[in-house]
């Protein structure tokens, strides 16, 4: 980079911002589309580890091990199968939210407590009853967790994309291009707004939560705080 | 209530040689429920007792049907629960448990209208039943309706337990410590609600606890178990304390028993001594026979309308004259029927004097109690017990 360039060139700003919205609408639906698919997978996955015990260890040992595999490594080996395309964008994304998305899902309904879940049966609820009406509001809070983490990683995640090619990088591709053309504007905007992206949203689905659980604010004003939901061990 | 009550208002529930098994545990030891076999007649409160893990709650859930009998069959009103349909069937029967299982995520009222809406009653009926109920238990529906779990206390929340047993009017109800996790004041207080509510109701209620005093309070009937599930004894309090079955029972009920057989019977019980008694204004000479004839020469002086004033002693009498109330040099404790003999005993050691007066709802003397009589009571039901 040129020692007598401006930290930020505004004129570059005002003439591309075309180029800026498109790129952050982009990044934001590589990382949504992520989350949203790996959400319903690991949704659907939990509440067959919840209902099964047994297979729960296998389970999260599975999801653990996909996390573990470096990106790298991982677009390297779809590129023959699925070549550049979108796919070969997705498929590592949301390997990668299962880990965060099913620990969540399932500590969430482990946090239920269990006279609750007695008094449910006691009472007369069907399973399905049980899981809708009882179960799944108690377990949202621990669930945005794991939403809000995914969207976090995913945000970030999605700057690596640029390695498949120019057409998936999001606002990666500003930083990937400010550097070859020793442009720091271009990193500039790239990682503040990639930054900013992630901020709003986690603050976005924090409300999200509040609007679904009331009780749990009524709780944290309540002072008689009687809370046993586990914290998620992160990755 | 009553306009809100069903056709259907209480049930018998028959335990027929009840045996549970929990898997996994070997032939050779205990089961958990071995051999349970008693009747609870429609509209009574059973209550069973017995150490930690005798299997009371596991009995009560086998009316649910939360856990199923190994052996054996559960009859409500001469139908085998098994043969209904479980979710049903647990429609049909009140639940209240030690921790509550309050719903944290929903508001008391709809807490309480849980059962209504699984059986598919209208909004404005199940919001009209919660507030109704609320109110039964003394908890202000204005107050409390809206409010969350974690915003009650926890005599509250219990009372929100029972509130929502009750709330689609079930004949039976299944109490697990349901007044566990309260301290003793209000644990105290809730008994005494909760049976008042019962003269109303006249539910069937399987009551557990580990606490024999509970037990004998709130029971019609004590099903006593020991470990291994085992009936150590089945009847009324009063049975159980006059005459133990097994050094087990007489063990768990305590060396006190005598002493705890006193709150069960109340001063009405007793066959009252009838008071000496004069009113004021009575002629001095018309008295002193009768106060002569007291073995300690004293006489309860009365107003108009039979209400006691206090005690004279034949040397506190005038030659003639009228009696007058400056004549009279003490006073008994005023006991009311319905005070328990322990009660009445504990006051009547406490006022050191012999003698309780006995009055009406008027305040009118209906007699004397001694503390020799409720002593001599004490001991007539002790003794031939065997223990
Ligand atoms: N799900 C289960 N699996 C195996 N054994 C069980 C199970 N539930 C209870 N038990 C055993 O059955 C016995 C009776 O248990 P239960 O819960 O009925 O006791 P309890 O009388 O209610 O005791 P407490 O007063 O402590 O509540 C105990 O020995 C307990 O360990
Ligand atoms: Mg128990």
């Amino acid at each position: 980079m040129r020692a007598d360039e401006p930290l930020l060139d505004w004129t570059w700003v005002g003439s591309h911002l075309d180029d800026i919205a498109f790129r952050t609408a982009q990044h934001l639906a590589l990382a949504g589309i992520a989350v949203a698919i790996g959400f319903a997978i690991a949704f659907a996955l939990s509440i067959w580890a919840v209902r099964n015990p047994r297979i729960r260890g296998p389970l999260t040992a599975f999801a653990g091990g996909l996390y573990t595999i470096p990106s790298l490594a991982l677009f390297a080996a779809l590129v023959p199968f699925t070549g550049f395309s979108i796919l070969t964008a997705e498929i590592p994304l949301v390997l990668y939210t299962q880990q965060i998305l099913i620990r969540n899902i399932v500590a969430g309904f482990d946090a239920v407590p269990i006279d609750v879940l007695e008094a449910a049966d006691g009472m007369g609820y069907s399973r399905r009853e049980r899981l809708s009406r009882v179960e799944l509001p108690l377990a949202v809070p621990l669930i945005v967790t794991g939403i809000r983490l995914a969207a976090v990683t995913m945000i970030g995640l999605v700057m690596v994309l640029t390695l498949i090619g120019d057409n998936f990088g999001g606002l990666g591709l500003f930083i990937k291009e400010g550097i070859q053309t020793f442009f720091a504007t271009k990193v500039y905007v790239g990682a503040i707004l990639s930054v900013t992206l992630a901020v709003l949203v986690d603050l976005i689905l924090v409300r999200v939560e509040r609007r679904l659980t009331p009780w749990a604010a009524a709780r944290a004003q309540g002072g008689a705080a009687v809370t046993s939901a586990a914290t998620p061990a992160r990755a | 209530m009553a306009a809100e009550r069903q056709a259907q208002v209480a049930a018998t529930v028959e335990f027929e040689h009840v045996s549970k098994r929990y898997p996994g545990t070997q032939a050779g030891a205990g089961a958990a429920v071995d051999d349970l076999s008693f009747i609870v007649p429609a509209g009574k409160i059973c209550v069973l007792v017995g150490p930690s893990g005798c299997g009371k709650t596991t009995s009560l859930k086998m009316v649910n049907r939360l856990i199923e009998p190994t052996n054996g069959r559960i009859l409500l009103d001469g139908v085998d629960a098994a043969s209904r349909d479980v979710t049903d069937l647990r429609r049909g029967i009140g639940y209240v448990i030690q921790q509550t299982g309050l719903f944290p995520h929903q508001t008391i009222g709809e807490n309480v209208a849980t059962v209504p809406r699984l059986l598919g009653w209208t909004p404005a009926r199940r919001r009209e039943r919660a507030e109704q109920l609320l109110a039964v238990v003394g908890l202000p529906p204005a107050t409390y309706r809206d409010r969350y779990p974690s915003q009650l206390s926890g005599g509250e929340r219990q009372r929100v337990g029972v509130a929502r047993a009750l709330a689609a009017d079930p004949p039976i109800m299944l109490m697990d410590e349901p007044f566990g996790a309260v301290d003793p004041i209000v644990r105290e207080r809730l008994q005494n609600e909760f049976l008042r509510l019962q003269e109303d109701l006249a539910k069937t209620i399987l009551f557990v606890t580990h606490d024999i005093d509970e037990a004998i309070k709130m029971g019609d009937l004590v099903a006593v178990l020991q470990l291994g599930g085992k009936l150590a004894q089945f009847g009324t309090p009063e049975e159980i304390l006059a005459a133990p079955a097994s050094d087990f029972v007489a063990r768990f009920v305590g060396a006190d028993r005598g002493l705890k057989r006193l709150s069960l019977s109340r001063v009405r019980d007793l066959a009252l001594i009838p008071a000496v008694t004069g009113r004021t204004g009575d002629d001095v000479r018309t008295v002193r026979d009768r106060i002569l004839a007291d073995p300690f020469h004293y006489m309860l002086l009365v107003d108009d309308l039979n209400r006691p004033v206090g005690w004279v002693h034949q040397e506190a009498l005038p030659a003639d004259g009228a009696l007058v109330e400056s004549m009279t040099e003490s006073m008994s404790p005023l006991l009311d029927p319905r005070t328990t003999l322990k009660d009445a005993l504990s006051m009547l050691l406490d006022a050191d004097v012999q003698a309780g007066i006995v009055v009406d709802a008027a305040g009118a003397v209906l007699g004397l109690v001694t503390a020799e009589m409720i002593a001599e009571r004490m001991r007539s039901g002790v003794a031939g017990s065997g223990a």
